[in-house]
């Protein structure tokens, strides 16, 4: 079978545009002044999708390990499989660790992270000394490597389908 | 011999009190019993405090002699606490205290003007933010004397208020949050 397993397909296309809507919040709201009506509310829905992201991360690793990837295609030399691959899992790291660190921005000082109101995510644990500012650090950095990585994702499945004309994008659409 | 060691104590008694007549005190920060905060107003409607944990400074007290008294203070921003994480980040951040451009505040009077009673005000250059200006803290003597370990402590409370514009900190928080005031409650313990 050279497709992947639908519930695969909504997962990789719900939590694309989840995280490139997190993205593009998390600079917009950096940008708001104190006055602006969303100075509170924006941060507040970014940690909450975020916190919910992880859920749907977790989602996304379970189905990963249940349903086998289709093989890559005959057409795909070797580099191309080797760089996908190593594009896929190196997204999957820097997601991770943008939600952990993100988690301990909205955690320092023993704060938890509310959800929407629906429930509050707790402090765990206090790593280091200014985890605001470590973990802010990484946060950003880290995002800005992933969104990288998902331009050369996105640019190699569209040469696929523009340039080589084969069935990858079909597989996950 | 009881006389001559009478005339050796007074001649070192004399010599001393010459010698230090300015005393030297350095901020108990070992103990820590000093404190440097800060207050502004929120929109005009509350106050919001916070204060600096990492800093250190010294001073002089001339006792017969006031306006010969100077004080330094060296404050690192980053240790700024408003005890929410999220805004300390912000207020490190180069929209505030910009503090890894500029890791330290000082403060180094140049001249203090007694106003008896123990107050006084104290002239000195303020540095924050990279920006050096000129300001007045209204100091006033708490108390001083021995304290229970064999040490000499002298107090102070003293504030002053600055504009954050004049610092060049220019992050609009509203018409009511344009001054803050430092407030400083020092203890120094004589060298």
């Amino acid at each position: 079978m050279n497709q992947y397993h639908s519930i695969q397909k909504w997962l990789h296309a719900v939590t694309g545009l989840w995280i490139l809507g997190l993205f593009a919040l998390g600079i917009w709201m950096r940008s708001l002044g104190y006055y602006d009506s969303w100075y509170q509310t924006g941060p507040q829905v970014h940690k909450a999708l975020g916190v919910l992201l992880i859920a749907a991360m977790l989602l996304r690793l379970i189905a990963k390990v249940q349903f086998d990837a289709p093989a890559p295609l005959s057409n795909h030399k070797p580099w191309e499989v080797s760089i996908a691959k190593w594009t896929h899992w190196l997204i999957y790291g820097l997601v991770a660790i943008i939600l952990l660190s993100g988690y301990l921005i909205g955690t320092a000082d023993n704060r938890g992270i509310d959800v929407f109101g629906w429930f509050e995510v707790s402090p765990l644990f206090e790593p280091f000394d200014r985890q605001e500012d470590i973990a802010g650090a990484i946060h950003e950095y880290a995002a800005y490597g992933l969104i990288s990585l998902v331009i050369l994702h996105a640019m190699g499945a569209i040469k696929h389908g523009i340039i080589d004309k084969d069935s990858t994008l079909k597989r996950m659409f | 011999m009881k006389r001559l060691l009478t005339i050796v104590a007074a001649a070192a008694l004399t010599l001393s009190t010459q010698v230090f007549a300015a005393e030297k005190y350095n901020f108990d920060i070992r103990g820590m019993h000093a404190f440097i905060e800060f207050k502004i107003q929120h929109l005009g409607y509350s106050w919001l405090k916070g204060r600096f944990n990492d800093f250190d400074g010294s001073f002089t007290f001339d006792e017969k002699n006031p306006e010969k008294s100077a004080v330094e203070v060296s404050i690192k921003t980053a240790s700024v606490d408003s005890n929410h994480a999220e805004r300390d980040k912000h207020l490190r951040s180069a929209d505030f205290l910009n503090v890894s451009k500029y890791p330290t505040a000082t403060f180094k009077s140049t001249k203090v003007v007694n106003k008896g009673d123990g107050k006084a005000d104290i002239e000195g250059q303020f540095t924050l933010n990279g920006v050096t200006k000129s300001i007045t803290i209204a100091a006033e003597q708490v108390g001083a004397g021995s304290d229970p370990w064999g040490g000499f402590r002298r107090g102070f409370t003293g504030s002053t208020t600055i504009a954050l514009k004049d610092y060049n900190i220019n992050f609009n928080l509203g018409p009511a949050s344009e001054t803050v005031e430092i407030l400083l409650n020092i203890e120094g313990v004589r060298q």
